[in-house]
């Protein structure tokens, strides 16, 4: 049980900044998920708390403690890799027993400890099996048990359902919610996936180009973007952005602002924005209706039934004021 | 109706094996006919040599039988080779495989400058087994000798390494290690490549130290390719010859008389049973081979 803090961490490979000016604290017992897209610093950030690589500038707490320049095996943490890097010579029983025989664990505790694990992740069959047997979503709950075998303070997951097919991806989300609940323990999770931050965080991180651009619960990230980058990484599809003028017939008309709206908060009707329909996107349970207005491309978000214009169509775009989202054009940081 | 149908497939297929028949034998004429003429006839010819007794003016000879071979492989000057030749494998292979893990390992590591070293310990591959010899018939020299004019600084008395029966062995072994030295730094260095940084660094988290993670993920990874090392050594042990001749001529006292070196000692007054020794040997590294098929076979389906 511990927290993890970066305190102004500055990451540099050669002259490439990969993490700026990084201040985060994760509380004790929080799914922190730190969401952006690859080359952002999520994971660099990551490794720097497992001790992987140490910050240029900056310090790293885990509890109270100090832990930059601390070797790895000293930070009491666990993770997980987008491979899963599991030991293809060892057996599940051998991979799950590792950590704990390398701490010294006395062989009957390790026996029990491992029967918990894999237990947990219903693993107690496969114990004799060599991790290529395996499926993918097998071999990823080796990967889980191996991390919580030892009980550490913190897990670190690196993009751990990206190897995964989209059913076990879901079914994987809830347990990895659960086994969250569950442990009680501290999880700093990276993903680019803004569905797995939507759906298991307690916080999200969003980054870019190796800084924080905002933290929050994700509702309130997703409602409440702090800039465009943000506004348009979370969301799919992505917030429509256009220039002020363009959402003039809004009742915005500023040239100082862009303007986002949702596509879900966007309405086809008689007055609004004018636009041409280029494309009607069908998806079984919704259609998205992409238009142009004014060489800036606007998507709509329709019910899958009913009334929908075709393409060709020349269409009027309206939106509530409280869902417009302004931000700052030269910036791009929210106004309102 | 899936029989006739199967049945018109296979006699498809053997037309076309059949038409494509004259276009094979022309792909595979140029190959067969260099094979045939510098391996497979004079390999035929060898075994037949093998079966007579040479005459003392240099032909044929009488018939003997395959008896010869049993001869051969029972008489106390090939044995002595053979043991020789064992002693030398053993001398080299372990060595040789121990030194080449050793350097790869460090040549393994993120270090500035690291590739000037991984050059220098690659090099012997482009070394010839005479530059080779040579280099180390100067550096043994008794008198000019850089090694022995360290050992006199050491204040210990010069060795004559070459002429000694209890060092010329270690000698021509010592310059076998040095020139397959780059081969083996090349291949392992290949197989550390292949062991994921993931699995090494979750290692590292999972509490192991660098011992523990270079016994329990390196090595058993690495366990292939040195397993593939050790078979090419072994089989480059029984085929070594340039060393031989050029540093010690087999002696002292028969001491480096390994198997090649003794076959072709005896090539010149006793062909036949030159010839019959040969193909003994031919099977030992024929065995050998067969070993290092099946290795590399595992060598692809390892792992997931």
């Amino acid at each position: 049980m511990a927290s993890v803090a970066f305190e102004h961490v500055t990451k540099r490979f050669g002259d490439v900044v990969a993490v700026e000016d990084l201040d985060l604290h994760v509380d004790d017992r929080e799914f922190l998920v730190l969401l952006g897209p690859s080359g952002c610093g999520k994971s660099t950030a990551l490794r720097m708390i497992a001790g992987l690589e140490e910050p240029t500038e900056g310090a790293i707490r885990i509890g109270e403690h100090r832990v930059d320049g601390v070797d790895p095996k000293d930070r009491d943490l666990a993770m997980v890799f987008q491979s899963y890097a599991l030991y293809p010579h060892k057996s599940v029983r051998q991979n799950i027993e590792f950590p704990l025989r390398s701490r010294k664990v006395p062989p009957a505790e390790r026996t029990q400890l491992v029967q918990d694990a894999a237990g947990q992740l219903g693993l107690s069959t496969l114990l004799d099996r060599k991790p290529r047997e395996l499926s993918g979503g097998q071999r990823q709950r080796v990967a889980l048990a191996r991390a919580i075998v030892r009980r550490p303070a913190v897990f670190l997951m690196d993009e751990p359902l990206s190897n995964l097919d989209a059913n076990m991806r879901t079914a994987t989300r809830a347990e990895l919610v659960e086994l969250h609940q569950r442990l009680g323990t501290t999880f700093v999770y990276v993903t680019h996936d803004q569905v797995e931050a939507m759906t298991m965080a307690t916080r999200v991180a969003v980054m870019s180009e190796g800084s924080l651009q905002q933290l929050g619960v994700p509702q309130e990230v997703y409602d409440r973007p702090a800039n465009v980058f943000v506004a348009q990484f979370i969301g799919s599809p992505p917030m429509n952005v256009v220039p002020g003028p363009v959402a003039a017939p809004l009742g915005v008309g500023r040239d100082d602002v862009v303007v986002g709206i949702r596509p879900e908060h966007l309405m086809i009707g008689t007055a609004g924005i004018s636009a041409i329909v280029r494309v009607v996107e069908s998806l079984g349970h919704e259609r998205h209706v992409l238009c142009e207005a004014d060489g800036h491309r606007l998507i709509v978000r329709c019910p899958a039934h009913g009334d929908a214009p075709v393409e060709g169509d020349a269409v009027h775009l309206s939106a509530r004021p409280e869902h417009l989202h302004l931000f700052d054009a030269s910036s791009g940081q929210r106004v309102a | 109706m899936a029989v006739p149908v199967q049945a018109g497939g296979a006699e498809v297929v053997v037309g076309r094996r059949k038409r494509e028949w004259p276009l094979a034998v022309i792909l595979l004429l140029p190959s067969a006919v260099v094979f045939g003429l510098f391996v497979f006839y004079p390999l035929a010819r060898t075994i037949q040599l093998g079966m007579y007794r040479s005459d003392p003016f240099g032909g044929l000879g009488r018939y003997v039988g395959p008896s010869q071979y049993w001869d051969v492989l029972t008489s106390e000057s090939f044995l002595r080779s053979l043991g020789v030749t064992l002693k030398f494998a053993a001398l080299t292979v372990p060595t040789g495989l121990g030194l080449g893990l050793g350097l790869a390992v460090l040549g393994h590591q993120q270090l500035r400058g690291i590739g000037v070293y991984r050059t220098i310990f690659s090099s012997t591959v482009a070394t010839s087994v005479a530059v080779a010899s040579l280099m180390w018939l100067t550096l043994l020299n008794p008198s000019i000798g850089l090694v022995n004019q360290a050992l006199t600084k050491l204040g210990h008395e010069p060795i004559i390494f070459l002429q000694r029966p209890g060092w010329a062995l270690v000698s021509v072994a010592m310059a076998t290690v040095w020139q397959n030295l780059g081969f083996t730094f090349i291949v392992i260095s290949a197989g550390l490549q292949s062991v994921p940084d993931e699995l090494l660094e979750s290692a590292r988290i999972d509490g192991a130290g660098p011992w523990r993670r270079f016994r329990e993920v390196t090595l058993p990874l690495l366990s292939p390719t040195l397993l593939f090392a050790f078979v090419v050594l072994s089989i480059n042990a029984f085929q070594t010859f340039g060393q031989v001749d050029l540093l010690t001529h087999g002696g002292p006292l028969h001491s480096t008389e390994l198997l090649v070196y003794h076959v072709f000692q005896r090539t010149s007054n006793d062909p036949s049973t030159a010839a019959a020794e040969a193909v003994v040997l031919f099977g030992i590294v024929l065995l050998l081979t067969l070993v290092q098929l099946r290795v590399l076979e595992r060598r692809v389906h390892y792992g997931d």
